[in-house]
């Protein structure tokens, strides 16, 4: 699976993208997972209520399921127009 | 309906010039167009990120959405991303309807969707450095009217 950060998310961890070979149901589990790897995670993924995440492109919430995703984003609330 | 994301600058005025004659049967056009704000601390440059795929994805759901909720002829929005300066334009967007208020509530909608559900994230460059652009909760609350 294709995990994607942008913006602050994106500096904190160092590097745009990660493939990640995971058994995590939730994108919860996925985070928790991330969380463990290394400190820029844990960092990046401190407080889950300021950021965003899509599954597949589509904006969705930290319980949805990742049972069949390819690409995960974590980013920041965005600020676009 | 036309969405097109892109690094390259736009002529508006063109761009409003296309838009409006290629209309049929149509009596209101209205355009917005967003700006780079300069800053008290003087901006340098601004930067817009984007996700590849998803924003072009997320803002033709969004202009769909318009097109069904109001009666529209037609949808343009054109963003740029990439580093740009001040006073430079970011974004148009531009809606068609056989009369006015459909085309102003429409750009509306699409103006407080676009701002916090299309995937763009703006970093303000000055002499101190780079600051990520915080979403605001007027923002956020902007869509609760629709």
């Amino acid at each position: 699976m294709d995990v994607l950060y942008f913006a602050w998310v994106r500096e904190r961890i160092g590097h745009p993208k990660d493939k990640i070979d995971t058994q995590a149901a939730t994108v919860r589990e996925l985070v928790e997972e991330l969380r463990g790897r290394e400190e820029r995670y844990a960092a990046a993924f401190a407080d889950l209520e300021a950021l965003r995440v899509a599954v597949d492109q589509e904006l969705t919430d930290f319980d949805a399921p990742l049972a069949s995703a390819r690409e995960v984003a974590f980013f920041p609330p965005m600020t676009g127009g | 309906m036309d969405i097109r994301v892109q690094e390259a600058p736009f002529d508006l005025g063109a761009e409003a010039n296309i838009f409006a004659g290629r209309q049929a049967g149509m009596g209101a056009v209205v355009t917005f167009t967003g700006i780079v704000r300069d800053l008290e601390a003087g901006l340098n440059m601004m930067e817009i990120e984007h996700y590849p795929g998803m924003t072009e994805r997320a803002i033709t759901e969004i202009a769909s959405e318009a097109m069904t909720r109001w009666s529209l002829g037609d949808a343009l929005v054109i963003h740029r991303h990439g580093r740009l300066g001040p006073d430079e334009v970011i974004m148009m967007v531009a809606t068609a309807a056989r009369h006015r208020v459909d085309a102003f509530e429409a750009a509306q909608f699409l103006m407080d969707y676009l701002k916090s559900r299309a995937p763009f994230w703006k970093k303000e460059i000055t002499r101190e450095g780079g600051q990520w652009v915080a979403a605001r909760d007027e923002d956020e609350q902007a869509l609760d009217r629709w």
